[in-house]
């Protein structure tokens, strides 16, 4: 395979294109009434290119990338799971692809449907009373739900200060917290990575105005204690919002919202099966209960007597998030999703997940040592500490891994782990899959015991071999410039 | 299940490896008391071909930009889409892949992004793109929290020319962040008012933020803007939300922007109901610590050999966590792909083409419809492919009553200004066709005017005046 | 070039060197070690007042951010300017060219409760033993 492929700015030639546009008629004063010095006549660097050159181009670039549909991608914590190919042809219906955020409603009943039922059948899966469709990734959805709490309690006059969080959580939890205005506290973790409730009793007072918590956390460990979680942090005039990024492990088991939480978001690119697409798009839904329902963001959906249509006239609303109203062409897929599994699919799911991640941990344990040995869910999280002595860490252990054409698990977290290695496998392995991902496994252990210099050197397959980073963050290149300029 | 490729034998196998008896001692660390018993009350399954007719028949239900005559813009515009767009967006590799954590296996992404980053800077003469944010509304909103970060002042000023939906997500995070969003009032001719945006920015604001084109279509005096910000102490922020606008005109960093962004969905990304688009920001290199979101950089591999990473990461919430610049982690890669596809294809002499078609397009519409007896048009800046009219009547009415011919004639004002309850903004694009104005010209004629809008006005029976 | 020898140290792994009422302060060799490839150092302005155990600045690996923090009152004279662009002095030189700002102390006396040489190292190898 060839390794590398130039820039788009440095392929091509002059009077190549890539589009047959008509010719522009001109203009008979030329300058279309736009005074001279807001025009420009060409953009500087933009390539001339045929439209087999920019097919070739992408078409070798994405030789280079690993992804779920060439194997196991078990990134802890990122549930990447199949995409189902019905999804990527039911989004690009000209019904719903060329229809416009801005059009009368009544000309879209179809789209404002399919989000309703998406709302419903999302508060069916939580137990939560209300969703709102609009945060466009799990990120957004927290900044949207601690906003909701932030709002709820001004509204109270029980303005707070504090969120609590735990040491183990997804880094955008704290950040979405400041995001909403609030300090952020750190609660720690019993060693199995579940809320210290000792800890949590002394974080708690009349300035916290929520626990965010993840569940199962992110050790994969169900918080088994969340009734006595609950109870503190409302006792003590706090709400709870959940993460539902480990949702996978729940579905048809544990229905959040019926643990008694005030808020929850989930992240559809996880749980519902939307594509990852090297980075997004998402969606990150919020479901809430009753009492925080005036608080949704605007617009919703909303059934009159015209039919569908969208509503802003919500006075205690948050307000908008989305410039329309959300990532709609994600939610047909999690709806699609919903609908050809239903409940019996949706419950197989999350037992297979299960399974699958128990099924690795007892492969893999003789060999590696898992971070925590209280039963886990859906991913299983091992340290690289019986590794030390052989001067063998974490990041080659990831390295080797890209050699056997397995994409690694999440490495270094949760941060309460030294040398984290997390997998998710996910319920789409077969265990042919996860054999071979443990034989992989089994023979980098080997490796690091009789040749650790593989493992230092890894990859030694891969298009590109180890990079270096501190020269990237040392004298960043962000762009590309002519060499002329 | 379908999507499971584990029969009962496997399970049963796996099962017995791991020493328990069933799936439900899977669970036991669940307490009782907690589980869900039964079925999910969600909607039933569905059979594939079931599901598949059952969501081509919602779609059927919707009137689409493909069957109608559509004048719709406002922040999400109909554009001929290279088909090599989606042949790569369909590729497993680019849409079944994540965040490019391992640099190794993700050069695809990673390199892709890089291009991507280029372009961004290139169509808005700016030193530093990110990797992308959601949308053109958080995205507004990411750059007046950036302006806020580096100047620390009371306030920003956002100029009520920029998309109200933008300016409302801003509003948001505004709120949260302890930041005091004003409002700059509009000048007669649509445009923000310089003299205006000096006053402000001498107000202690951090940033002064305006579109251009803006809501109205018109185009920002945007080098006056740039000096009265800078005179008064503030950073002017602009926000391009018709990106096609970047093949005829400057960008905004040739007048002095500090910080631009937008929505760029009109490169490559079908309107899809509202998303997912893509959001952009970009910068100069002097503030690129500031800055919310990945970044892409170029380095090179133990062998010499040119490759990228994900890079600066320290300002991102997975190192900072509370202190990140911002707390985005997914953002639009898909969506920037998409962007880099159409704009290699459009390239160097097609984007400036498209660009003209566009603002060529517009001006015949509006030109048509002007004719059309109290029909004129409201601000009279210059102006790209979006433009406002005064219609005598409701024009929320009125487009109502186009839709039932299949007329998207444009998006209503009143919606926002009760006082321009009248207005309506007015779109055309590459794939406006002539006859489609002909038919947009006469259904207005005959919804405002009266008569069949060939020439021949009816006499106006059922209305007073206006 | 500075002798660590004569060095006074933190327990956070600054170090300082006096010179008058002037103290020359900077990330010692463990530290630097620890934190590996420093990519970037942000350092606060001349005319800074510090005070001892706060933060005075932050050095960045790819993969971290850590806090430095002033072993003294004073005010900031002075920083490196050297580091914007070259960072890895740091890695390489940490006792020299490396040095991170120079401060006027408010209470020079202050330096000599700090840690000496020899001290510094029993904690090092006290903190080693105890993880």
């Amino acid at each position: 395979m060839e390794r590398s492929e130039k820039l788009l700015f440095e392929i091509g030639s002059p009077g190549r294109v890539g589009i047959h546009l008509p010719e522009c008629p001109e203009e008979p004063d030329g300058d279309l009434g736009i005074p001279a010095q807001y025009l420009r006549t060409e953009i500087e660097g933009f390539p001339e290119l045929s439209e087999v050159d920019v097919v070739r181009h992408f078409t070798r670039l994405s030789r280079w990338n690993t992804a779920v549909d060439l194997g196991m991608y078990p990134l802890g914590s990122c549930t990447m799971k199949y995409n189902p190919k019905m999804h990527e042809s039911l989004a690009r219906l000209p019904g719903f692809a060329e229809t416009h955020p801005l059009q009368p409603e009544t000309t879209a009943p179809g789209c404002l449907r399919l989000m309703h039922e998406l709302e419903k059948d999302l508060c069916a899966i939580s137990g939560m009373d209300h969703f709102t469709l609009a945060p466009s990734a799990g990120a957004q959805g927290e900044f949207v739900g601690m906003s909701m709490i932030r709002a709820y309690l001004s509204e109270r006059g029980d303005a707070r200060r504090v969120v609590l969080i735990p040491d183990s959580a997804h880094g955008t939890n704290p950040a979405s917290a400041r995001l909403a205005g609030y300090e952020v506290e750190t609660v720690p973790s019993s060693p199995n990575g579940t809320i210290d409730t000792k800890a949590l009793r002394g974080c708690m007072g009349p300035d916290v105005a929520a626990l965010m918590l993840t569940n199962p956390n992110t050790l994969g460990v169900f918080e088994n204690r969340i009734v006595e979680v609950l109870g503190i942090v409302h006792g003590a005039g706090g709400l709870v919002y959940q993460d539902g990024a480990n949702m996978n492990a729940l579905l048809g088991k544990v229905r959040p919202g019926d643990t008694g939480i005030d808020v929850l978001h989930l992240n559809l690119h996880k749980t519902f099966s939307t594509p990852h697409g090297g980075g997004g798009p998402g969606a990150g839904p919020v479901g809430v209960r009753s009492v925080l329902e005036p608080y949704l963001p605007v617009p919703r959906v909303v059934h009159g007597t015209e039919g569908w249509r969208l509503e802003e006239g919500y006075p205690k609303s948050i307000g908008r998030v989305h410039a329309f109203h959300g990532n709609f062409g994600v939610l047909l897929r999690a709806y699609v999703y919903i609908r050809s599994l239903g409940a019996e699919g949706l419950r197989q799911v999350g037992e297979q997940a299960v399974l699958n991640a128990r099924y690795l941990r007892k492969r893999l344990s003789g060999d590696f040592e898992p971070a925590v040995t209280s039963d886990m869910l859906h991913e299983v999280v091992f340290s690289d500490h019986s590794f030390h002595d052989l001067g063998v860490t974490t990041l080659d252990i990831a390295k080797r891994l890209l050699d056997f054409g397995f994409h690694p698990p999440t490495i270094y977290f949760p941060l309460t782990v030294a040398g984290a290695l997390m997998m998710e496998p996910t319920e789409c392995e077969s265990r042919q899959e996860l054999d071979a991902f443990v034989d992989a496994m089994l023979q980098i252990r080997h490796e690091a015991e009789h040749e650790p210099q593989i493992l230092k050197s890894a990859p030694h397959r891969t298009p590109v071999r180890r990079l270096d980073e501190v020269a990237a963050a040392r004298r960043p290149r962000l762009r590309w410039r002519s060499p002329t300029a | 299940m379908k999507y499971l490729s584990s029969g009962p034998g496997d399970r049963h196998a796996m099962l017995e490896e791991i020493g328990v008896s069933s799936i439900d001692d899977l669970f036991s660390s669940i307490p009782r008391e907690l589980r869900h018993e039964g079925p999910l009350p969600v909607s039933p399954a569905l059979s594939d071909p079931d599901l598949e007719h059952l969501l081509r028949g919602w779609a059927s239900e919707n009137l689409t930009l493909e069957s109608a005559a559509s004048f719709l813009g406002a922040g999400a515009y109909r554009h001929y889409r290279s088909p090599a767009v989606d042949a790569i967006l369909t590729r497993s590799e680019f849409y079944t892949s994540y965040t490019p954590y391992q640099p190794e296996i993700s050069q695809g992404t990673l390199q892709s992004l890089f291009e991507y980053q280029t372009f961004i800077c290139m169509l808005t003469e700016m030193e530093v793109s990110n990797a992308s944010l959601y949308d053109g509304g958080s995205a507004l909103a990411e750059a007046m929290l950036m302006a806020h970060r580096l100047r620390r002042g009371a306030c920003s000023y956002v100029s009520e020319s920029v998309h109200p939906n933008h300016r409302q997500v801003a509003a948001t995070y505004a709120q949260n962040a302890g930041i005091e969003l004003r409002a700059l009032p509009r000048r007669a001719d649509g445009a923000t008012d310089p003299e205006a945006v000096e006053k402000s920015a001498r107000s202690g604001a951090s940033s002064i933020i305006v579109q251009s084109p803006n809501f109205f279509g018109v185009i920002e005096p945007l080098e006056e803007l740039a000096a009265a910000a800078h005179l008064g102490g503030a950073m002017l922020l602009v926000s391009v939300v018709e990106p096609v606008s970047l093949g005829l005109l400057r960008g905004p960093g040739h007048f002095g922007a500090d910080i631009v962004t937008g929505e760029g969905q009109a490169f490559g990304l079908p309107p899809s109901f509202g998303g997912p688009y893509l959001g952009f920001l970009a910068c100069m290199e002097s503030a690129v610590r500031a800055l919310p979101g990945r970044l892409v950089g170029e380095t090179v591999d133990v062998e010499g050999e040119r490759g990228y990473v994900l890079t600066l990461a320290t300002r991102e919430q997975h190192i900072r966590r509370e202190k990140a610049t911002s707390n985005i982690c997914t953002n639009q890669s898909l969506c920037a792909l998409a962007l880099s596809v159409q704009l290699a294809a459009l390239g160097r002499h097609g984007l400036p083409r498209l660009a003209r078609l566009n603002a060529w397009n517009a001006r015949q519409a509006l030109a048509r419809i002007s004719d059309i007896p109290g029909i004129q048009r409201e601000f009279k800046g210059p102006f790209f492919n979006e433009f406002v009219v005064e219609l005598p009547d409701d024009a929320g009415r009125v487009c109502q009553a186009l839709a039932a011919e299949k007329v998207l004639a444009g998006v209503p004002l009143g919606r926002w200004w009760p006082e321009l309850n009248r207005h309506l903004l007015i779109c055309a694009t590459e794939l406006t066709r002539p006859e489609e104005i002909d038919r947009l010209a006469q259904s207005l004629h005959k919804a405002t005017v009266g008569g069949d809008g060939t020439g021949q006005v009816e006499a106006r029976s059922e209305r007073g005046a206006i | 070039m500075i002798d660590p020898d004569n060095l006074k140290y933190t327990r956070d792994h600054e170090w300082i060197a006096l010179e008058g009422e002037v103290g020359t302060i900077g990330i010692t060799d463990f530290a630097q070690k620890e934190l590996g490839d420093i990519v970037f150092v942000e350092l606060m302005q001349a005319g800074t007042v510090v005070t001892a155990g706060k933060e005075m600045g932050t050095v960045e690996s790819v993969k971290a951010v850590s806090e430095v923090y002033s072993p003294v009152n004073g005010t900031l004279e002075e920083s490196n300017g050297d580091l914007s662009s070259k960072p890895e002095l740091i890695n390489q030189d940490p006792y020299g060219r490396g040095w991170m700002v120079r401060v006027r102390l408010s209470d020079p006396a202050q330096v000599a409760r700090l840690m000496d040489q020899s001290s510094y190292e029993a904690y090092l190898k006290q903190e080693a033993s105890g993880q």
